[in-house]
């Protein structure tokens, strides 16, 4: 229908990056100008036939784009890059399997509220519904995987959709946006890319039904404030939300002015430091005893961005029988979706919680609240008794992961950024790190994806270039997403990997271990192959393999020692060792398990 | 009487392509169940209405409200008790009256107050706009007859009036 010698629509931008309202650009102009308008300066992507006539443009624009070697990998490092940065992550990826590949980050991210932009390219308009050459119903398989998608039908639409989607993403409760964009609206040479250039604005914005909350009522915070004045037995239960809502600060003063002892979940580790006296860590089924025996016995729950998931609850009959609840949250539908509340509100926790300190203040300060004297020290009664554990290898066993973790943090500054991977490695790392900083903690709390860490401590380093970024990861985990090494050799992003190999699916082992009589069904992947460090230097990374307790710490000098390309290590982990704490599912978190070693058994 | 099981929640969303599948898909990955839906244009094109019932033993009212609402495409969600509100739903439906049963069913149609559409010498076409529950029942008195076919529209409805004080 186009001939080839067609004149491409083509526009000054190609040079100056600046088209003048009105003026006439093409589609593809339009998107990557919208997108540098949004202050995207990286783009995690892979091109295709669709998406080819927006990797034009690109080739200008001021964006970097990063070439991953497998969407997912593009999914997860926009990710890390929003966990790392708070600001949204955006991956580009082309229409068919290049959108079904990057359908476990939006889910991820759904379910996390990370913010992020996907772009996914889509056969020409009049083509969908044929069953194209890659076509898929991208927006239709993404629907409940993302806060909203759009279908771009005209590239007139294009600034105003970017603006829109960023808006969504990053407001309100964060979350995914695709927008699946048509090749013919970008293409230089279709007529149907022909547009009027203009700089979207809030103004622009056509979205009647979107109103993301903002302050919360001020009766209910301030009824909740009563509620924690009277409260003798309470916790700060904190979630997610905190770090979404940059509310770490304001969290501390709260907890200061009342006393209250903070419990922080798998996604909001690090939101309060855990150096912290007041820090009880987090809660849950692989919590410790301490922050889920205080949840349990408490008199109220303030609910602080979290969201009652059963991981954190166990049974939900018979979770903190005997708590009020509070719960602030931004989003509406959580609030009283698993446990009933007492108090909700609905706003965005940072203001929530500075008003919460004024009505707290109104009520008279520190010394109208409860006396919770009893209360903190029953509290540090249960951290002297069962304090986190494990019982260091013996002298030519394998290493304990648990060492290993330790280890590392105490060689890393304390801002060095974490992102692991889904397992027992990952509960290691939540537990055994000590985080006294917010956002420098990244994994993948509700979705649990294997595969998760190498590509978001991708994103994280690029997000955060002066920062050291270590994945810690599991040998399954490793093998999943281990190509986006490449990616990080070839783009000069430094990361570090501490590959905990015990040889296992580990977690599904331990199940397998407590639950199924030690009947391992699927499980082993054997600790020798593939060749770990071999692999790691045909990807151009140092790799370096560690057996002995001795080996670990110079292991992990010589590995931040190297700044030049990303470094895997690889130790070797005993096999047997399982996640302690826990809480066996189906029974009610006053059934926590703690290690063999401190039962008294 | 009406049943308090159910509750109608009427809904403005925006008139675009795929925003009757986002509603429906809502409501089958979080478990609720729809008892009736009706959808269709408003005065104003940019907008459509979606009337659902819902069984609120399903699923609580409140969950189910607040979901909708997170979805972008929904500009306002207004949730009518049953009683408090008027709901109506239409029906056609084709009785057999090859047995000599024209009268007594004319009889029924006057009755409930429908509508003779259409008719030839085998079967007979009725419309009938009325509570949900009446519907029911017209559709339990002409069951003897022999129904050949039935449809009904789902319902719709709009909050009882009160004096304006
Ligand atoms: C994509 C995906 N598949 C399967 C699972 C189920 N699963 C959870 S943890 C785990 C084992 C992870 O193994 P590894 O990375 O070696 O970590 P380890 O538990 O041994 O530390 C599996 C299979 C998952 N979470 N994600
Ligand atoms: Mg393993």
């Amino acid at each position: 229908m186009f001939s080839a010698d067609s004149t491409p629509i083509r526009s000054i931008i190609m040079t100056t990056h600046n088209p003048k309202p009105g003026e006439s650009i093409n589609g593809g102009e339009a998107l990557v100008r919208a997108l540098e308008l949004e202050g995207v300066d990286v783009v995690f992507g892979l091109p295709g036939g669709a998406t080819l006539p927006i990797y034009d443009p690109i080739l200008e624009s001021t964006m970097r784009h990063i070439l991953v070697r497998h969407e997912q990998g593009a999914g997860h490092m926009a990710q890390g890059y929003a966990h790392a940065t708070g600001r949204p992550g955006v991956a580009l990826v082309t229409s068919g399997p290049g959108a079904t590949n990057i359908v476990t980050p939006l889910c991820d991210a759904q379910i996390d509220s990370i913010p992020m932009v996907c772009i996914t390219g889509q056969v020409p308009y009049a083509a969908i519904g044929t069953d194209a050459f890659q076509e898929c119903d991208t927006t239709g398989i993404t629907m409940a995987a993302t806060k909203h998608n759009f279908l771009v039908s005209e590239a007139a639409d294009i600034p105003r959709i970017v603006h829109e989607a960023f808006h969504i993403a990053t407001t309100g409760r964060p979350g995914p946006v695709l927008i699946d964009v048509p090749k013919d609206i970008v293409d230089a040479n279709n007529p149907r890319s022909a547009m009027q250039w203009y700089q979207a604005g809030d103004a622009d914005m056509e979205l009647p039904g979107y109103h993301p909350a903002g302050a919360g009522d001020r009766e209910a915070i301030m009824a909740a404030a009563e509620l924690i004045r009277q409260a003798e037995r309470p916790v700060l239960y904190v979630g997610g939300g905190i770090l979404k809502a940059r509310a770490a600060e304001s969290l501390l003063e709260l907890a200061e002015l009342t006393g209250i002892p903070v419990v922080t979940t798998l996604m909001a580790r690090g939101a309060f430091p855990d150096s912290h006296e007041l820090c009880l860590g987090m809660p849950g089924m692989h919590g410790n005893y301490t922050a889920v025996t205080a949840m349990q016995q408490a008199d109220l729950l303030i609910s602080l961005g979290a969201r009652f998931d059963d991981r954190v609850t166990g049974r939900l009959d018979g979770f903190a029988p005997d708590a009020k609840v509070v719960h602030v949250d931004i989003d509406e539908a959580e609030i009283g979706k698993v446990r009933a509340v007492d108090v909700g509100v609905r706003g965005d926790c940072k203001l929530v919680i500075d008003a919460l300190i004024e009505c707290l203040a109104e009520l008279g300060g520190p010394d109208a609240q409860a006396d919770r004297s009893a209360w903190r020290s029953k509290v540090s009664g249960w951290q002297e008794k069962y304090p986190l554990f494990y019982e260091q290898s013996r002298p030519g066993d394998l290493l304990k992961p648990q060492y290993v973790v330790e280890q590392l943090c105490d060689l890393n500054p304390a801002d060095t950024i974490v992102a692991s991977g889904v397992g027992q490695h990952q509960m290691y790392a939540s537990n055994f790190w000590k985080f006294d900083h917010p956002y420098t903690w990244i994994n993948s709390g509700g979705l649990g994806t294997m595969g998760f860490s190498i590509p978001a401590a991708i994103g994280a380093k690029v997000g955060m270039p002066d920062r050291r970024v270590w994945a810690i990861d599991g040998d399954g985990c490793f093998q999943m997403t281990a190509q986006e090494l490449v990616t990080a050799s070839v783009e000069q992003i430094p990361i570090k990997v501490a590959l905990l190999n015990n040889g296992y699916l580990g977690m599904v082992r331990q199940w397998q271990d407590l639950f199924y009589e030690k009947r391992f069904s699927g499980v082993e992947l054997g600790p020798d192959v593939p060749n770990y460090v071999k692999w790691a230097e045909a990807m151009g990374c140092v790799g370096i393999r560690v057996d002995s307790p001795e080996e670990v710490a110079p292991a992990i000098a010589k590995a931040n020692e190297i700044d030049d390309r990303p470094v895997v290590v690889e130790f070797r982990t005993d096999p047997e060792e399982n996640v302690f704490p826990m809480v066996p599912s189906g029974h009610t978190n006053s059934d926590v398990v703690v290690h063999p070693a401190q039962r008294g058994e | 009487m009406p049943n308090n099981r159910f509750h109608t929640i009427v809904t403005t969303v925006e008139n675009k392509p795929g925003v009757l599948a986002r509603v429906a898909g809502l409501f089958s990955r979080r478990g609720f169940n729809i008892e009736s839906l009706a959808v269709a244009p408003t005065d104003d094109e940019r907008f459509s209405r979606i009337t659902f019932t819902v069984d609120v033993e399903s699923a609580p009212l409140e969950q189910v409200v607040n979901q909708l609402d997170k979805l972008i495409n929904v500009v306002s969600i207004r949730e009518l008790d049953p009683r408090s509100s008027v709901s109506r739903e239409l029906m056609l439906v084709t009785v057999s009256v090859s047995d000599g049963h024209r009268s007594r069913i004319l009889a029924h149609v006057d009755d409930f107050r429908a509508y003779v559409l259409n008719e030839n010498s085998s079967v007979m076409m009725l419309s009938l706009s009325a509570r949900p529950t009446r519907l029911d029942d017209f559709e339990e008195v002409l069951r003897p007859y022999g129904i050949v076919e039935l449809q009904r529209t789902g319902r719709v409805a709009l909050p009882s009036l009160t004096d304006e004080a």
